[in-house]
């Protein structure tokens, strides 16, 4: 400074902060004040844990219905008659129709259930004849459980020698409605004006879940004692992976030749599918919400850094005095609103992580909290702090160091 | 050493030179009128009045923190009026220490902290910044306080470790605005003791003050009433004379 060359020195020129600095300068006046930091960036955090939960949730979901419909399988087809063109009753399969079925190229297993309308299940005579409990009868074909893929709950799949006798195979919520809890000769249960042994109980059947509330009898029994008139009213097909499509076009105009167009074919994994796309609808009304969520807290942190500026004049003051150009003013405050917000979101994104895993380990599910979402979660905020330190900024960047100090 | 008092070597350029300046506020407040003062490098200067004698006015102007509505003020050579705000910023970060009646300290970070900080604008890397605010902390006798807090620190010890960060890089001009106005006498007697000890080390001293035993003790005082200077008297006697001893 104290130069000895006549005529006045070049102009000085403020030195650049470096980013540790800004980052250090916008950090301080955090430090002093953490409640404010805590209640402030609880906003943000709150819209953030909303959006990476619901991100993670619905991914989880997903995950979880995928792998189910993997298991499934998406290969299984649903034949069942329609309602007839021109008369306007229950169409029913021709007899035999699986038989015809099994021939069309492409076609794994096929099996046919017959629905038996007067065949009532009841566990005793002593229950009135009005409360059958929903319970539906129908005779079953011996393949119908390896069509299907289906397990066991208990005692045994019907055979050739119990398909003639009255015996029974129950669906899983027939059973708890039984009030069946061990299958064996020696459980019965009424169908129809018989006794029939309950032989076994089956797992829950995901892709035929009508079949849970049934009683299944053989073929045979059915159609000595229960009336069966030996039309099937569904057939189950397992087609091979690769040529779904074509089988279902062609199975339907086999199993009825003569009215192929009053056949509904149906591939019940199309509705777990389906699960996902409403799922989804559902997931970008929730994000929504975070969305609003998160603006609220963007505005929370405007709040604040308005309030910081006003409070803080004195420091503001005093940097402009130890030589804090107004670009560096506006920078700190600037980045201190970024920084504020960006805790938020970290700490919002870590909430919104842990939500997601316990929630989808409460359900059993998959943990599948996608990374984009974490990443975004944190760095969304820094813009939004970024556009909420704006004004605030600026306005600590205009005012004036000597009436900052005054009044410090 | 340079010369403590007195005038400064001929060569040198004035630590600061206003030239008839005004500063006049909006509603026809006239805070400053017709002022032309020189304060030599090196120089130690009081300046005294009552509040709202502008004096305030005054030290914000040999701040760069305010330009004056009419007249030119040079600091350390540098015509203020020709400067921009980041030109006028940075001319503050290098040349000019600040020290404050109210200390200005953050309470959250230590002494050192307070003191490097006050060199954050300089450009220096945070190293040297810690090191010279060390050094600066020793000038002042706080070496041994270095790691406090303010909280820590009895108002002598804050208002020392202030006059530490105005001092640590080391500026030419050093302006005290009131800085014993928040002090006990004894406390006050000790802080005026340190800025002259700076003062012998080189830089010009301004002390604003509207005390009278404090200004007595030093070796120029300016007296600034209504706005203008109503004296400017040397206790060495070289030059003594009173500009507005005869007012309109």
């Amino acid at each position: 400074m104290g130069g000895r060359r006549r005529g006045a020195p070049r102009a000085p020129v403020p030195a650049r902060l470096s980013p540790v600095d800004l980052l250090r300068t916008g950090a301080s006046g955090l430090r002093a004040r953490p409640l404010r930091v805590v209640l402030s960036a609880l906003g943000i955090a709150i819209g953030i844990a909303a959006m990476v939960a619901v991100v993670g949730i619905s991914a989880s979901s997903r995950a979880e219905l995928d792998a189910r419909i993997d298991r499934l399988g998406t290969n299984l087809l649903t034949a069942t008659p329609g309602d007839s063109m021109f008369t306007g009753e229950t169409a029913k399969l021709p007899k035999g129709a699986a038989a015809h079925g099994e021939r069309v190229g492409g076609v794994r297993r096929i099996s046919e259930v017959a629905q038996l309308d007067d065949a009532s299940v009841y566990r005793s005579d002593r229950i009135p004849k009005g409360e059958s409990g929903g319970i539906t009868t129908y005779a079953a074909d011996l393949g119908l459980l390896d069509t299907l893929e289906v397990e066991m709950a208990q005692g045994a799949w019907l055979n050739e020698a119990t398909s003639r006798y009255p015996a029974v195979v129950l669906g899983a919520k027939a059973a708890a409605q039984l009030g069946i809890t061990e299958a064996g000769p020696g459980t019965l249960v009424l169908i129809g004006a018989e006794y029939y042994s309950v032989v076994g109980v089956l797992d829950p059947v995901e892709l035929a879940p009508e079949l849970d509330r049934a009683a299944l009898v053989g073929w045979g029994v059915a159609g000595d004692r229960l009336g069966m008139d030996g039309h099937p009213t569904t057939v189950y097909a397992r087609a091979d992976p690769e040529r779904v499509d074509e089988v279902r076009e062609l199975l339907g105009r086999t199993l009825d030749p003569e009215n192929p167009n009053e056949i509904t074919m149906s591939r019940p994994s199309d509705a777990l599918q389906a699960k996902e796309a409403v799922d989804a609808a559902f997931t970008g009304l929730l994000l929504g919400l975070g969305g609003v969520a998160l603006l609220v807290g963007g505005v929370g942190v405007a709040n604040t850094m308005v309030i910081s500026v006003l409070e803080r004049r004195g420091e503001i003051g005093l940097r402009r005095a130890l030589g804090a150009t107004r670009g560096q003013i506006r920078g700190q405050f600037l980045v201190e609103a970024m920084v504020l917000s960006a805790l938020g979101g970290v700490a919002g994104a870590v909430l919104g992580g842990l939500v997601t895993a316990c929630y989808a380990l409460w359900q059993g599910w998959l943990v599948d909290v996608p990374l984009w979402a974490l990443a975004g979660g944190a760095a969304v905020p820094v813009l939004i702090g970024a556009v909420a330190g704006l004004l605030p900024a600026m306005r600590a960047a205009r005012t004036p160091p000597t009436q900052a100090l005054g009044a410090g | 050493m340079s010369a403590a008092t007195g005038t400064a070597p001929g060569p040198a350029a004035p630590a600061a030179e206003l030239e008839d300046v005004a500063r006049h506020y909006p509603g026809g407040v006239r805070a400053l009128d017709g002022v032309s003062v020189r304060i030599e490098a090196g120089e130690l200067v009081g300046i005294v009045g009552p509040s709202g004698s502008g004096k305030s006015t005054l030290l914000n102007l040999l701040g760069t923190l305010d330009t004056p509505t009419a007249g030119a003020i040079r600091i350390g050579g540098h015509d203020v009026g020709a400067l921009g705000d980041d030109a006028r910023s940075a001319l503050r970060a290098t040349g000019i220490g600040f020290v404050f009646q109210q200390f200005h300290l953050a309470a959250n970070i230590t002494a050192l902290d307070n003191v490097a900080d006050g060199l954050l604008y300089t450009g220096l890397p945070m190293r040297r910044r810690r090191e010279k605010a060390a050094a600066a902390l020793r000038r002042v006798g706080m070496a041994d306080r270095a790691g406090h807090r303010p909280h820590e620190l009895s108002g002598g010890q804050q208002q020392r470790t202030a006059i530490a960060r105005a001092v640590a890089g080391d500026p030419a001009l050093i302006l005290a605005d009131e800085p014993t106005g928040a002090l006990d006498t004894a406390t006050g007697e000790v802080v005026i003791g340190l800025l002259r000890e700076l003062n012998a080390e080189g830089a010009a001293v301004v002390v604003i003050t509207h005390d009278r035993e404090v200004a007595a003790g030093l070796p120029r005082r300016i007296q600034v009433r209504d706005g203008r200077i109503a004296a400017d008297e040397r206790t060495d006697g070289a030059r003594s004379a009173a500009v507005g001893g005869v007012r309109p």
